[in-house]
């Protein structure tokens, strides 16, 4: 006769059970090293097509946007080819735009520069109300043209404009807004491809990075040369159906 | 309304390094030990496999193996005229989370202290006079001495397997070690790792200056190793994803890779996880602790008594615990009076950015540990005379880059713009020949009056608790002291071939958002006597005789190199007095 | 507790040395103030892992039955064997007691399905019969009713087993082979007997029965294959020492085995606390067996330009080599070695795919504590790509075994979802 599942079941190995303990709610954990198959928590993979967060306005602005930032060229795609918008919009539509792992109590007043942010705004507001306020400024220094309207000295001039302060968005603070969207511009350029920017990862082959290789220990001795190994990422593998 | 629990020989606050090391003695000893951690259990395969473990975004700029603010934090002034603001996102230093603690996500650069610092009030006043130090800085000696500590260093290295080069042995200085460093019985349980084109030119420079440099000391394994414990370790592939992340292949020194396989075999042991101790509970004289009461994840609440409490959690809630349980008394800066909550300290880091010709120079960054490179130790410590400097003080500087992930790697050369084609040029053509490495200059942050920790009066965490406050500044010593440090690793820089080096030296005030390691030190200091510690030199509570407190809260000041190692070694020693003096005969093991 | 399990492991051993001859003295009966037969007792049902059966995952309640046996043909459950006279079997005779594992029946003759292997438990003698019952009369009586047969009709008729027993069962104590060494004898006795190493390792019919042709040439089940220990010089032992098995029993891991599934508890609840010389002893015996003999179908490498091995070696480079290594070496007591490892080789792949689509976590024992764990690819790697991988590992670095296809991935990957362990 078949001697099939011996097992109960709380789990598979003879010692080791990492129990739902009654009325303690903790994962308790005694007897050996917990193990649960199948167990794992990959990120996501962002699925191009659709804006999650941003109204298609503001989709065309941000775009607009991270293409002054991170300029396309003959040799590398700029900020918009390669997804930048994709992956703020992604970003804003969860928990980063949600600031939900950052302490959010009151009360919210503004200190030192030392102090960091005091804004009670999620990144997600943040850049709801900045965006806005950035087409009305455009508005009404460039006859009546939202940001994504305009031609690219005038988009360069803006920015400039945001970052040194001498463009002001009315009730909100232009400098943070340059800082906040720099930093996922460039997070989205430079960032794994799973997250929906840095496409084909044409920001690490610009640079020379080769992604996400884990063993070098062929190269730790080969100094001052270039790695030959394909570029990959977590879920980027172009070079196993080559 | 507490549910109580049975009563446990010993219950340990939070299961990180030292948790994990007092646990597996106690066990050891015979004891039935409960280990509460605030954060969850973490394993390599679940956790940070090979397949995602290399997620910068996910774990480097969100943090996301880390204790998340919005579940605790603290607030933040650089002074008493100043309103504490809360750290709404992490900053300076990160806070770590769950099993393993910060002991999962480390670099693993493993450290000792020298002689002289364990006797640094002493053995500087000594040397410079009283008036050489500052009126205000209130550094202490220990109450042990680096050769009290020696066997239980070399235990920690033991454990962890640690890779290195010996530079004094039994008093012999050894070639290619780290002359300066206090005598070692034996050498390193495995060799030093093999290191990259950026860090060996480094280490020819520094020769050429006359310098001795050494392979920094790496919980990175060179090699596959078994610790007496019987575990095994793995060899380190140098993927370049170390610090602030876990590492797939078993070849970090961890809690998880080096006892935690040990302890759990043992049915004494114990850990709730997702779980979080509100207090350590007092008796009525308040000079003995009967356990703590936790919350677990649904918010319900219990009473878990025992006979010895260790508080082994991070150093900040080390202190916050202690002030919340009302042991010992708070720290008024104002009078100078109480124990708990000064000399915090942190670590003053600072470096310069070396940009090479990217025609004749790729530095592979992203081939790399946590812990590589090398290291000179001419100013460390009182290694040098200060007397004409006017500051005290030092550390190790070091190239020793541990990554070449992209969005930490984006250094420019000044007047690039910070974004457009220019800026795209830039990061194209620097990548590979700049040597960017955050901690170059890692050294010490002497402790003074002002600098402090006490509880918020305003913010609270999520319980209604209030949050640590803390009160930092840097002062004119360490400001002088880093000038100085980066200088000389700018020079070195130089020699090494860099067409442009750009000094950034650490200056106040102190920021909050800008990352400078995690040690986080002092609060609850040991020392001699009550009158100028909380902790004795076993780590025991004045104040309560069965408590004991683990880790860098116990540093009077801290020292210019990583703490790890120190806190390693006083973990060990500690719990060999507890073992064989407290167990058999437990109360106040020095009488003062 | 280490010193305890010392003691009792220092214990063991010397019992096991008076034992290791494989005679025993005339079957006397059950004294209870024996404390010698006590501890042999004790000793025997070890290697015979009746807990593995008999006793609930996290009762605290040895042998008190309750655990739930998945057959084929239906669920049975392991009954209370505490010496509880109402719900254990205090209340049997030792003559019955002997019967269950020499004849397969139980109380009053009533058969006993072959979930509890008695068709290799016929081969302890009664002797070491009584034994483990006089220590099974020591451990705590539980009140545990337990009912066993919970098949279906018409198979709950445990008449039926009249004539799969006519079929497959052939009662009788062992007879030592007087052309074998001692050793040898002791290992199959073991092996053959209270080890029923055949329950999982022999090939089965579709009626359960093992097709003793081809027995120990390896068996799927549960979703892991229990592998080729024969000698085969491929797919069995033949690449291994004596001294390999013997450590592989006691430790779990070996240069290319790290005991997971359920050999896992096999390891670490029966082997790693046998003695040295029983362990020896079966590795002997189990060198001796033959193999399927020479394939040359499956010894023949696939090409290494052959699009799944280039493809695999590729997924391999990124995905695998930073444990296993890049040239299949592995690191000793923590990644297996791929290169030469017969599980690899293993004509039925289950148990890599298991490996691979749900990761696995190798037995932790008291002389190799680590237990480190492989996570799952499941996630990242389409039924292409594991194929590709499993390819390339079968068939690189001198090891050969039949190519892994897409379609038998996807088939896995769909019943592992079915399984919860």
């Amino acid at each position: 006769m078949y001697r099939m599942n011996r097992r109960q079941l709380l789990g598979s190995s003879a010692v080791a059970l990492l129990l739902m303990a009654p009325a303690a709610h903790a994962a308790i954990v005694r007897g050996g090293l917990p193990w649960k198959p199948g167990s794992a928590d990959p990120p996501t993979p962002v699925m191009p097509g659709g804006w999650h967060y941003f109204t298609p306005q503001e989709a065309a602005t941000v775009e607009a946007f991270v293409d002054r930032l991170i300029p396309p060229d003959p040799e590398t795609p700029g900020g918009k080819e390669t997804g930048c918008a994709v992956f703020i919009d992604r970003q804003l539509a969860g928990p980063y735009g949600r600031n939900e792992s950052l302490y959010m109590m009151g009360p919210f007043q503004q200190g030192t520069k030392q102090q960091g942010p005091q804004s009670s705004l999620t990144a997600a507001q943040h850049y709801r109300k900045a965006l806005a306020a950035l087409d009305d400024a455009c508005r009404n220094k460039y006859g009546g043209k939202g940001f994504a309207d305009l031609s690219d000295d005038q988009k360069d001039e803006v920015i400039a404009g945001l970052e040194n302060g001498s463009l002001k968005l009315d009730g909100f603070d232009g400098q943070s807004f340059f800082t906040l969207i720099l930093t996922d511009t460039r997070n989205g350029f430079l960032a794994d491809p799973i997250y929906g920017g840095n496409k084909d990862m044409a920001a690490w082959k610009m640079i020379g990075f080769p992604g996400t290789h884990y063993d070098y220990r062929d190269w730790i001795d080969r100094h001052n040369e270039r790695v030959t190994l394909p570029t990959v990422g977590i879920a980027s593998h172009p070079s196993w159906s080559q | 309304m507490a549910r109580r629990l049975p009563r446990k020989d010993a219950v340990i606050i939070g299961l990180g390094w030292t948790g994990s090391i007092l646990a597996h003695t106690l066990c050891d000893a015979g004891l039935d030990v409960v280990a509460i951690e605030r954060g969850p259990w973490r394993d390599t395969a679940t956790d940070f496999p090979i397949s995602y473990a290399q997620d910068e975004l996910r774990y480097r700029l969100q943090h996301e193996l880390f204790l998340r603010p919005a579940q605790m934090s603290v607030t933040f002034r650089n002074n008493a005229n100043q309103t504490a603001l809360p750290v709404r996102n992490w900053g300076a230093f990160m806070l770590g989370n769950g099993v393993g603690g910060g002991g999962v996500h480390w670099n693993a650069e493993t450290f000792r202290f020298l002689p002289t610092d364990f006797i640094a009030r002493s053995h500087l006043t000594q040397r410079y006079g009283e008036k050489f130090l500052p009126e205000d800085m209130t550094i202490q000696d220990w109450g042990v001495t680096y050769d009290n500590l020696e066997p239980h260093y070399d235990q920690f290295e033991h454990l962890c397997g640690t890779s290195g080069t010996a530079g004094n042995l039994q008093g012999k200085i050894q070639d290619g070690g780290n002359p300066f460093e206090g005598a070692r019985s034996r050498p390193y349980p495995t060799p030093a790792q093999k290191q990259g084109y950026g860090h060996t030119l480094f280490a020819e420079a520094a020769k050429q200056l006359g310098y001795k440099p050494y392979p920094q000391p790496s919980g990175n394994l060179s090699q596959s190793y078994t610790n007496p414990l019987g575990v095994t370790l793995g060899q380190c592939t140098f993927c370049g994803f170390c610090e602030w992340f876990g590492c797939a292949n078993y070849s970090k020194a961890t809690p998880q890779t080096t006892i935690l396989p040990v302890l759990l075999r043992n049915p004494n042991f114990e850990a709730r996880t997702e779980c979080e101790v509100m207090r350590i509970n007092l008796d009525n004289t308040g000079k003995r602790a009967t356990g703590v009461t936790y919350v677990n994840s649904s918010g319900e609440e219990f009473e878990q008594p025992a006979d010895l409490v260790l508080l082994c959690a991070f150093q900040l809630f080390n202190v916050q615990l202690l002030l919340l349980s009302g042991i010992g008394t708070p720290y008024d800066p104002q009078t100078g009076k109480g124990q708990i909550g000064r000399n915090f300290t942190h670590q003053t880091i600072s470096t310069a950015v070396g940009f090479f010709d990217k025609d004749k120079y790729n530095f592979n960054p992203f081939i790399a540990s946590g812990s590589i490179g090398f290291c000179i130790d001419e100013f460390n410590g009182d290694n040098f005379d200060h007397s004409q400097l006017g500051f005290v003080g030092g550390g190790y500087i070091g190239q020793v880059r541990t990554n070449g992930r992209p969005l930490e790697s984006m250094a420019v050369p000044p007047g690039t713009p910070a974004w457009g084609a220019k800026w795209k040029e830039a990061l194209r053509d620097n990548y590979l020949s700049s040597v960017i490495c955050g901690a170059a200059c890692h050294a010490s942050f002497y402790s003074y009056r002002d600098v402090y920790l006490d509880l918020d009066p305003t913010y609270k965490d999520r319980f209604g608790r209030p949050l640590m406050r803390i009160t930092i500044d840097l002062h004119e010593n360490e400001i002088k002291m880093s000038a100085f440090l980066t200088d000389k690793y700018a020079e070195i820089l130089q020699q090494m071939g860099a067409k442009q080096v750009v000094k950034q030296p650490r200056k106040g005030p102190y920021d909050v958002t800008d990352y400078q390691t995690s040690h986080l030190c002092g609060g609850a200091i040991m020392g001699e006597n009550p009158g100028n510690s909380a902790l004795n030199r076993y780590l025991q509570s004045w104040d309560v005789p069965n408590l004991f407190v683990q880790g860098a809260t116990a540093f009077p000041q801290n020292a210019g190199y990583n703490p790890t190692g120190t806190v390693g070694a006083l973990a060990f020693w500690s719990a060999k007095a507890i073992r064989t003096q407290y167990l058999k005969n437990p109360g106040p093991l020095v009488h003062a | 507790m280490r010193d305890e399990a010392n003691t009792l492991r220092r214990g063991l051993l010397g019992l096991a040395l008076i034992l290791s001859g494989g005679t025993a003295a005339a079957a006397a009966g059950i004294d209870a103030q024996n404390f010698g037969q006590i501890e042999r007792g004790h000793y025997l049902t070890i290697v015979g892992d009746c807990a593995a059966c008999h006793t609930l995952q996290g009762s605290g309640h040895d042998y008190a039955g309750g655990r739930p046996i998945e057959t084929p043909f239906g669920e049975l459950v392991a009954p209370n064997i505490t010496p509880d006279p109402e719900t254990g079997i205090g209340a049997w005779t030792d003559e019955e007691f002997i019967n269950s594992l020499a004849k397969g029946t139980g109380r009053n003759g009533t058969h006993l399905y072959p979930a509890m292997p008695y068709n290799y438990y016929t081969k302890v003698t009664s002797d070491d019969a009584l034994a483990i019952r006089a220590y099974l009369n020591t451990v705590p009586a539980v009140h545990n009713p337990v009912q066993p047969n919970q098949l279906p009709f018409p198979l709950d008729i445990r008449a039926s087993m009249l004539v799969w027993n006519q079929l497959f069962f052939t009662p009788g104590t062992f007879q030592p082979d007087p052309n074998k060494s001692a050793e040898w004898n002791r290992g199959a006795y073991l092996a053959e007997g209270l080890g029923h190493c055949g329950a999982c390792h022999t090939p089965k019919n579709f009626l359960g029965g093992d097709k003793t042709r081809q027995r120990l040439r390896g068996y799927v089940l549960q979703g892991w294959v229990a592998p080729d220990i024969t000698n085969d010089q491929r797919r069995g032992l033949g690449g291994w020492s004596v001294d390999e098995i013997a450590t592989y029993l006691k430790t779990g891991h070996s240069r290319t085995g790290a005991a997971t599934g359920l050999m896992s508890e096999t390891v670490g609840n029966s082997t790693s606390h046998m003695s040295d010389a029983d362990l020896k002893a079966i590795a002997i015996y189990l060198k001796d067996q033959p193999g399927q003999g020479d394939n040359q179908k499956q010894d023949t490498p696939a090409a290494s330009n052959d699009s799944a091995v280039k493809s695999g070696g590729k997924i391999y480079a990124d995905e695998c080599a930073g444990c296993h290594t890049a040239n299949g070496k592995g690191i000793a007591g923590l990644f297996p070695a791929l290169d030469g490892s017969s599980m690899v080789q293993q004509t039925d792949p289950t148990s890599l795919l298991h490996v691979v689509l749900r990761g696995a976590r190798s037995v932790a024992t008291q002389e190799a504590p680590t237990g480190a764990a492989m996570p799952q690819f499941g996630w990242l790697l389409n039924d292409d790509q594991v194929a590709a991988v499993l390819t390339y590992i079968r068939n690189s670095w001198g090891n050969a075994a039949p190519a892994v296809s897409a379609s038998e991935v996807g088939k896995a990957r769909r019943a592992f979802v079915e399984r919860n362990d």
